[in-house]
């Protein structure tokens, strides 16, 4: 290969579609890792700390695609403090400088400001998509930013952040000649927009396939919209609880959209709203019903009983069990299916139970992917689900109360989650919950060979179940434990096994300081943050052999060294 | 605000979590048996031991901020209506409407299936003609006729609502403003 032109070369590696490859390739001589480089279009950083942002631009100065991951999963439940880290700026300056021709650029749980989103506005002529995942620390005044200089945007995707609302002046920003609006999405957007202004930019988007609209949007303007938009996909609605006249109107703007084949939003839902739905139903692929307490089980299932081609549906757990068996007839081609609670209280009435999962599991064979929150399980129903559907690739269950054993035998659930492990080959992520022992780790180490993800919680018994997954998880890549009772044992048992994950997490467990600065003597090329409530850095300094348990602990791999942007209470080993 | 009454002892008042509020049934309204008690399989709550601390661990049940904070809406107020006769319930969000008169139109709408309005405005049941009326539980555990009081205090004060029938709701006294 080495005596092939370069332009061959670089031509061979456009076939090559998974970062790991690339990645793989750069590795076997100079040539390749020059060709593959200054070719690569895509830039994939699943840990924003794992490597120095100027460097990565200066390797790939041609990308065009770039994704970074802040914060640790567990900041999604408050479990890591506020001021933590996840700076958007840093790489946001450093693209400035070094990558002209970035087009898209795509955040998960990070920190953007105001100012990355002007400097992100004005420093890429061709940019074309933003994408923010849970992200926080800018208001509407950054998105006027962007809809004002980005002229060629076609995606901006704004999901579940929390935005600071200045206003509904951002969407006026959108200057007359932009017209290439693809995808839109400001459903996290807590404020009013000018409907006008929403109208007029949508009806000067040709090209727009998907529109999210947040709670503010009214009937009458989203039946407005839809007449412009015969070529829709993907809807959020706004709010939808006006009288029905309004909905004689929404309902022929819907006719018209015969591609449409996603739905969401249904903010504050009135069960009026549900008929003027039905003719949608049947072509409907994506339902997410999972932000309206307001429909209840009847309305949903009339709803869902229709929707025959569905292969993704997010709802609440008022569906109930018979509605989930009503799921399980009318749903065959479901694939994807998530339940959460309505209520967050641990105790309670139990809606959702073991009944309703194996139903579907019966009734959808195709279901890969599944979160289900419930109050409680059972071994049997969990053995069941196994046999049923073999092909799950992400498992998770979650029992609202920690530690609950099997509801009928009061055994722990050890061989509900083996069965799963053992059966499900393919299973790339699970997270486990209720009366756990050290069992359940043998199954998940024995058989979770495709593991990519685990989180546990309030499992285990001792060292030797982490061990068993540090040991026989061979594609783990992230770990995240919270309230079980491992220790530094379990803590130092492979300690080369962090070289080959992405991040470990702990919080809540048995693990001390001293334990957590042997790691850090061990592995230098981990960063080892551990952050306590109280504000015990000084006496940490002072007492350097003090066996003190660590409230929290975050380690990941890193040529980075440890990162200047640390607050006080997180110490870097 | 007026003190606890016998019908929330149960519910402990450190935790401020009232289990009567939040447990969904499918038992008909109004009945105060344990719909779970037949059926050997589901553990139902204890509504009368306080929550253990495990219960309210930090950041459990793992549920993004965002989601919590879009169904918990600090300007909505959800209350259960039941209605005599129907196995099932329904949610309103009073807060969503600006006087009585929006919201009985909005239970009409819901319960559209089974009641109609009949030629004085008021709610019958479409196949027997037995009139019902909008009836409430106020914060002391009393059941009044809805539209006594002014709507902003109904608001701040009805747990939950049921459409009575009419023959039931005799019973109950209308209410003289009182704070």
């Amino acid at each position: 290969m080495t005596y092939f032109p370069e332009e061959v070369v670089e031509h061979i590696f456009s076939f090559l579609p998974l970062h790991s490859d690339r990645n793989t390739v750069s590795l076997v001589c100079r040539v390749w890792y020059e060709v593959e480089r200054l070719s690569r279009r895509a830039v994939f950083v699943g840990n924003c700390y794992a490597v120095r942002p100027e460097r990565l631009v200066q390797r790939f100065p041609n990308v065009r695609t770039l994704t970074v991951k802040g914060k640790p999963h567990f900041a999604d439940f408050n479990l890591v403090p506020p001021d933590w880290g996840g700076y958007a700026g840093p790489w946001i300056d450093a693209a400035a400088r070094s990558c002209m021709g970035l087009e898209e650029l795509r955040m998960k749980r990070m920190v953007v400001l105001d100012e990355n989103l002007e400097l992100l506005a004005r420093s890429f002529p061709r940019f074309k998509a933003l994408v923010l995942i849970s992200c926080e620390g800018f208001s509407t005044d950054g998105l006027a930013a962007i809809a004002s200089h980005c002229k060629l945007l076609r995606e901006l995707d704004l999901q579940e952040n929390d935005v600071d609302d200045h206003g509904p002046r951002w969407l006026s920003c959108f200057p007359d000649s932009c017209t290439s609006l693809v995808s839109l999405n400001f459903a996290c957007i807590k404020g009013e927009v000018n409907p006008g202004a929403l109208e007029r930019l949508v009806a000067r988007s040709p090209n727009l396939r998907s529109l999210r609209l947040n709670r503010s949007v009214s009937v009458d303007t989203l039946s407005k919209i839809l007449v412009r938009t015969p070529n829709l996909e993907d809807l959020g609605t706004g709010n939808l609880t006006d009288e029905s006249e309004s909905y004689l109107r929404l309902s022929s703007a819907l006719e018209k959209c015969k591609m449409l084949r996603s739905l969401s939003g249904f903010w504050d839902a009135s069960p009026i709203c549900v008929p003027f739905i039905y003719p949608l139903c049947h072509h409907l692929t994506g339902l997410n019903l999972s932000y309206t307490p307001t429909l209840d089980y009847s309305d949903l299932t009339k709803m869902i009983s229709r929707c025959v081609k569905l292969q993704r549906l997010w709802v609440l757990d008022c569906i109930s069990d018979k509605g989930l068996q009503v799921v399980a007839s009318s749903c065959k081609d479901l694939q994807e299916l998530r339940v959460f609670p309505s209520d967050f209280y641990v105790a309670g009435y139990s809606v959702v139970t073991e009944e309703g999962l194996v139903a579907i599991s019966s009734g959808c064979p195709k279901l890969s992917s599944l979160l289900y929150f419930c109050h409680q399980m059972t071994n049997e129903a969990l053995i069941t689900v196994a046999k049923n559907c073999p092909n799950f690739i992400r498992f998770r269950l979650c029992i609202l109360e920690p530690k609950k054993p099997d509801a009928i035998t009061n055994q722990p659930l050890d061989e509900g989650f083996g069965a799963i492990v053992r059966e499900c080959k393919g299973l790339r992520r699970l997270s486990i919950s209720g009366l756990l022992t050290d069992k359940v780790f043998m199954d998940i180490g024995k058989y979770g060979k495709q593991l990519e993800m685990l989180s546990i919680a309030f499992a285990g018994d001792s060292d030797k179940g982490m061990m068993h997954v540090m040991n026989g998880c061979k594609n783990l890549r992230k770990l995240e434990i919270r309230d079980s009772p491992f220790s530094d044992v379990a803590l130092l048992g492979n300690v080369a096994k962090y070289e080959t994950m992405r991040s470990l997490w702990m919080s809540g467990c048995n693990v001390t300081l001293k334990g957590c600065q042997v790691l850090a003597t061990k592995m230098p090329m981990l960063n080892v943050e551990i952050m306590n409530e109280l504000d015990e850095s000084s006496e940490m300094e002072e007492n350097h052999g003090d066996p003190s348990r660590v409230d929290k602990l975050y380690v990941y791999r890193t040529t980075a060294g440890a990162r200047n942007d640390a607050p006080d209470f997180v110490k870097i080993l | 605000m007026s003190t606890s009454s016998a019908n929330s002892a149960a519910s402990p008042a450190v935790s401020g979590l009232d289990y009567d509020d939040t447990a969904l049934t499918l038992a008909l309204p109004g009945s105060s048996s344990d719909p779970a008690a037949a059926d050997r399989k589901r553990a139902h709550a204890d509504h009368d031991k306080p929550p253990s601390p495990k219960a309210r661990a930090v950041g459990w049940p793992p549920v993004r901020a965002y989601r919590r904070n879009a169904l918990r809406d600090e300007a909505a107020k959800l209350v259960k209506v039941a209605v005599d006769g129907a196995p099932y319930l329904r949610k309103v969000d009073l807060a969503a409407h600006d006087g009585y008169a929006p919201l009985l139109r909005a239970l009409h709408a819901m319960f559209a299936s089974c009641l109609v309005a009949n030629g004085a405005g008021r709610l019958v049941d479409a196949a027997t003609g037995a009139e019902y009326v909008p009836t409430y539980e106020d914060k002391d555990g009393d059941w009044m006729l809805v539209g006594d009081v002014p709507f902003k205090m109904f608001v701040e004060s009805c747990k939950r609502i049921r459409l009575m029938k009419s023959s039931e709701a005799v019973n109950l006294a209308p209410r003289t403003s009182s704070q």
